[in-house]
């Protein structure tokens, strides 16, 4: 499989502290890589690092082929976000955001594209309305529809359905499914929602204290460690002391 | 660029209140110094052959004041909405963002002005066009002094965070003093004088009232403000880039509007 995304011996030092410890992992085609870890584990850290938000101590992070500090703009293009930290802009409808960002990302036909993502995202009811006023749910559709609004290759997403209602977040999940099938995006899913995790990710990686302490595909890590779920594989590696430092 | 000025033009065209809060302060300004305006023109020697001397300079300070402010809440919109990481992730020249605020804060000082400018001419029989074609240039180098200390600021706030907000309110009121906004650079101390001098606006206040009182141009003053508007530009836009690599490092970026 053609990897999408090449992060090799990628270190973050803020002052004597070290958030991220030399990681290295892919993501290929077509494929959704969950990164899990406990609060302070360096996911969100890893993630601003891949958004050119932050930057690296050393260490690359090619998205195919390129790397993001040399390729910046090019890069980011090609990438999107979502997270429950950031918001849209709550003055504005949920249609002017995503013509905001529409106009931003430089797209093409953005009225069609904007109409596919409506339907996709059942976003008809709420086009018009004010996103501050929007409820938990509606809020995170549209933020969806505008992490995708570029067509973007890789998709990073930070807990995309923390806060939300079982059936909300039941259908954000399935969205991705079906949108990574049809697109072939490369996603990294940083959760700690172990379901959506299992259910989403043919493989994982658990980072702890800044390190990736593990990897593998769900069922594979719930034998190795011989837990009932991965809920349970998480607990152990994060009450570990230093067993996988 | 045209994104983020729809972002804000949207924003603003939403919202009464926002215009009105525009309009609001400008307006109020003119008229109080319209008032004081009439006061001293008609009780002191200095002003009685220029009655719009003190409105007019109120009127220019008003310009500039708002310039900077306005660049300030551009940015400072992007923080208290959460919205800076959205913004920092898409594919935009840090030239695109500034340059996108810059003609953005442009159309909200322009909103604030023209309804105080149009106020000046029925309440106090006072035409800011008096100023002729100079008027122009005294626009475009307090415009470019108030962009200055709009990125200034905003280059803190992305180095320091939203904790570097209160200076971004302060620093026209720091400045002001050695403005010589309405009164002439003689009036200050001797070591006061000397930072005034090393200002751009000083020379476009004098100027002002050279052309108003004295009726006569001095282009000196004009050229000297564009030259240290250039500097101080060019001192700023360098700070803002370094500030943003800085801001990389340090993690800024990631939780400023968390």
């Amino acid at each position: 499989m053609k990897p999408i995304v090449e992060v090799k011996n990628l270190r973050k030092n803020y002052g004597e502290k070290e958030a991220v410890k030399s990681i290295s992992f892919k993501i290929n085609e077509n494929e959704i890589l969950g990164l899990l870890g406990p609060n302070g584990s360096g996911k969100t850290t890893t993630i601003g690092m891949m958004l050119g938000l932050l930057k690296p101590t050393s260490g690359d992070i090619l998205i195919e082929g390129k790397k993001i500090e040399e390729n910046r703009i090019e890069i980011l293009k090609k990438i999107n976000f979502i997270s429950p930290y950031i918001e849209l802009p709550k003055k504005l409808t949920v249609k002017q955001n995503l013509i905001v960002f529409g106009k931003l990302y430089k797209i093409n036909k953005l009225d069609e594209r904007i109409d596919y993502l409506t339907s996709k995202l059942r976003l008809e009811d709420i086009l018009n309305r004010i996103t501050g006023e929007l409820s938990s749910g509606q809020k995170n559709r549209a933020s969806l529809a505008k992490s995708l609004i570029n067509d973007p290759k890789v998709l990073l997403l930070d807990e995309p359905t923390a806060s939300l209602d079982p059936e909300i977040g039941d259908f954000i999940r399935s969205f991705l499914e079906k949108y990574k099938k049809e697109k072939k995006i490369s996603i990294l899913l940083a959760s700690h929602n172990m379901n959506e995790v299992t259910r989403l990710c043919k493989s994982i990686l658990m980072m702890k204290d800044g390190k990736l302490i593990d990897s593998g595909n769900p069922e594979m890590l719930i034998q190795k460690h011989g837990r009932k779920n991965l809920e349970e594989v998480f607990l152990k590696l994060s009450r570990s002391k230093n067993e996988y430092n | 660029m045209y994104g983020l000025f729809l972002r804000h033009f949207y924003l603003i065209t939403r919202s009464f209140p926002r215009v009105l809060d525009l309009i609001y302060w400008p307006s109020i300004q003119i008229t109080l110094w319209g008032f004081i305006s009439n006061f001293f023109a008609s009780n002191t020697t200095y002003y009685n052959n220029a009655v719009g001397v003190i409105l007019t300079c109120a009127i220019l300070y008003d310009f500039l004041f708002r310039t900077s402010i306005g660049f300030n809440m551009l940015f400072l919109e992007e923080i208290w909405s959460r919205n800076f990481t959205n913004l920092f992730i898409a594919p935009l020249k840090i030239s695109e963002i500034l340059s996108s605020l810059i003609f953005t804060a442009l159309v909200r000082a322009l909103i604030g002005l023209i309804p105080a400018i149009l106020l000046t001419s029925p309440l106090f029989g006072i035409s800011i066009l008096d100023l002729g074609v100079y008027l122009f240039f005294l626009f475009l180098s307090l415009y470019i002094f108030g962009i200055t200390l709009g990125i200034l600021v905003s280059a803190g706030l992305l180095r320091f965070g939203p904790s570097f907000e209160n200076i971004a309110w302060s620093t026209m009121f720091l400045l002001a003093p050695f403005g010589c906004i309405y009164y002439p650079v003689d009036i200050l101390p001797e070591f006061f004088q000397k930072i005034a001098y090393m200002l751009p606006l000083v020379y476009i206040f004098e100027e002002a009232r050279n052309i108003l009182i004295n009726n006569t141009i001095d282009i000196s003053n004009l050229i000297k403000a564009f030259a240290f508007n250039l500097f101080y530009i060019f001192i700023s836009i360098s700070l803002f880039f370094y500030s943003f690599n800085k801001a990389r490092e340090k993690g800024t970026l990631i939780n400023i509007g968390e």
